[in-house]
């Protein structure tokens, strides 16, 4: 068949080509249900809405809650983290950008974008570095608001060293955005769902 | 697969079965006629050893898989549970977790064995090849073995890793939510682990059955590096390595032993008898020991993706070492120069592993990165250059003739 005279395309490498292609696509649909099944499942995709009140949390005063199986701060903060967040030129930030599920993509990373506006003293953001995914500590790092002894606001992620101000924005190292900040809405004055 | 068989069956039952299945044939000029060169050191026989590691390792797991219940909730009372009430279930974890140490002590020493002999060297690419990607299935079967007791250590190691992939660009967040299924490390996260942790050790098997068959083409390679001339060079695999393997494993298994009995949980870590938290980090976490100089090198580089990138990297240039040491010697004994670099390749892997295991900080962070570059270096600078300056010693001419210019001096001392 693969001599010189036959080595024009005729029907039969047509129907060969055509079958080979039928039978790579029919076993690339059936790998695919073997690899989606790996991606999260309805229940795990069911567990993705909560409520929180905040009223419960003094100014200074922060707690964690869990919210598809990951840490989110919520953070009541006082007026000079605000402030301090306020302070910062946003060209000098490694990551520009609000990482905020509640504005449009690409908006700067100001304060009030960080935060719902006219609710700055509660900050809500995913308690995952965005390096390799430790939860960071609060009130330490070199970007806290310092009172005398005391530290207060600002993040440090002890895995590997990054550092986030009082907004939850990376300032230094390794991790490369700011921490995200979850889709929620406030549903009454002092109380939120989140997702 | 090469090699003088001279199996004649003797007995009816034999006969009958070599005309349906000549698998004694098989076993007589592989395993007990194969040509072995005489002059293999105490360093050849980790092969051994690792292949005996694997079958205790599976053992092990086997049993350890009858009483371990895979659901985060139960996880790690279950593991307790083997602790405190299955029968000498204590000694099974511990021969389990520590063997996962031992074994890669020996594959550590039978790689390091291979580069300074220059094993990987022509005509056995492929056979190194086939080694390096053992060790890749092994680094990520004791990783997913690591998770399986939910500890604190194996939770927050099991993030850290998966997060790695986040650091591709543009899919990277899919494909970890894909390892999760989820969108943290959860319960569906667990259950996979466990069963590719199941999985992969008989992957592994199979593909050290081709590792043995990628050696047995060539042959084994020996200190001199000098190639097999003839009969006068090798002794058969049997009685010979049969032996000498079987007083090394006897030895290593003692050395394996002390650790089972006297400090079983010296390699580990204490936070990990802590049960799993997804909302707490503890301050200092920290891989297993055999992970520490690729720890280093992922936090010596000041960027997520370009860390990722040299901690992958720093393993897949093996693949391609074959190629980048240009010189035509293999053995390290005659190149005067390359056993002093590799003597500090050697010091500097060891030392990456000291300082993965410390905090990130200071002084520790610039020695990682003046070591990474270093690690590459020999790599990508050292070895290319290495095989083009340096004059090696005269090889001899054969191995008969190396082992018998040794003996003579013993022999005859007045020559």
């Amino acid at each position: 068949m693969s001599t010189a005279e036959h080595a024009e395309v005729n029907r039969r490498d047509f129907l060969y080509i055509a079958t080979g292609a039928v039978g790579a696509v029919g076993a690339a649909l059936t790998v695919w249900p073997f690899i989606n099944q790996m991606n999260p499942d309805a229940s795990v995709l069911a567990l993705a809405s909560v409520e929180v009140d905040l009223a419960p949390i003094a100014e200074g005063q922060a707690i964690t809650i869990k919210w598809r199986g990951n840490p989110v701060f919520i953070r009541h903060r006082t007026p000079a983290e605000i402030e301090a967040a306020k302070a910062v030129n946003i060209e000098e930030l490694p990551d520009p950008l609000a990482r905020s599920a509640n504005v449009k993509d690409g908006e700067p990373a100001t304060d009030v974008n960080r935060v719902v506006g006219g609710k700055e003293q509660y900050i809500v953001m995913m308690g995952v570095c965005t390096h390799l995914g430790c939860v960071p500590i609060g009130n330490e790092g070199d970007y806290a608001v310092v009172e005398g002894a005391a530290k207060a606001g600002g993040w440090f992620c002890p895995c590997h060293g990054s550092h986030y101000d009082t907004a939850g924005r990376i300032r230094r190292g390794p991790a490369p955005e700011n921490l995200p900040v979850p889709p929620y809405a406030y549903i009454a004055d002092t109380k939120i769902r989140i997702g | 697969m090469s090699g003088p068989s001279n199996y004649k069956p003797t007995t009816a039952f034999g006969k009958w079965m070599h005309e349906r299945l000549p698998v004694m044939e098989l076993v007589q000029g592989q395993a007990l006629d194969f040509p072995t060169p005489k002059n293999l050191n105490y360093w050849w026989t980790f092969g051994g050893i690792l292949a005996v590691m694997l079958v205790v390792q599976i053992v092990t797991g086997i049993v350890l898989a009858m009483h371990y219940t895979p659901h985060v909730d139960m996880a790690f009372a279950s593991v307790e549970h083997i602790m405190r009430d299955v029968n000498s279930g204590w000694m099974i974890r511990y021969l389990h977790a520590n063997g996962a140490s031992m074994f890669f002590i020996a594959v550590y020493i039978h790689m390091f064995r291979g580069m300074y002999y220059g094993s990987y060297k022509a005509p056995r690419e492929v056979l190194w090849m086939i080694g390096v990607l053992i060790y890749l299935l092994m680094m990520a079967t004791a990783f997913m073995g690591y998770v399986l007791p939910w500890g604190q250590m194996s939770f927050w190691g099991a993030k850290v890793i998966t997060n790695l992939f986040s650091a591709i660009p543009f899919v990277g967040d899919s494909i970890t939510t894909l390892l999760w299924g989820g969108y943290s490390v959860d319960n569906p996260t667990l259950n996979r682990f466990f069963s590719l942790h199941y999985l992969l050790p008989f992957v592994l098997a199979g593909v050290v059955g081709l590792h043995i068959w990628a050696l047995h083409v060539p042959g084994n390679n020996n200190p001199t590096g000098v190639s097999v001339k003839g009969a006068q060079d090798t002794l058969p695999f049997h009685p010979y390595y049969t032996m000498k393997d079987a007083f090394a494993i006897v030895v290593f298994l003692m050395f394996y032993a002390a650790w089972v009995f006297f400090s079983p949980n010296y390699l580990g870590h204490a936070i990990n008898y802590e049960e799993a938290n997804p909302l707490v980090t503890p301050a200092h976490i920290v891989p297993e020991w055999y992970y520490l100089p690729f720890y280093a090198i992922l936090r010596a580089i000041p960027d997520k993706l370009g860390g990722v990138i040299a901690m992958f990297g720093s393993i897949l240039i093996l693949f391609v070492l074959p190629w980048l040491d240009t010189s035509k010697v293999r053995s390290g004994n005659y190149r005067p120069l390359f056993k002093g670099f590799f003597l500090i390749f050697a010091i500097v892997c060891v030392a990456l592993g000291y300082l993965g295991s410390k905090p990130a900080e200071g002084a520790y962070v610039i020695w990682s990165r003046i070591l990474t570059a270093y690690y590459f270096a020999h790599f990508l600078v050292i070895l290319p250059l290495l095989g083009l300056l340096e004059s090696p010693k005269p090889l001899p001419s054969s191995i008969s003739d190396d082992v018998l210019a040794k003996k003579k001096p013993a022999l005859a001392p007045a020559e």
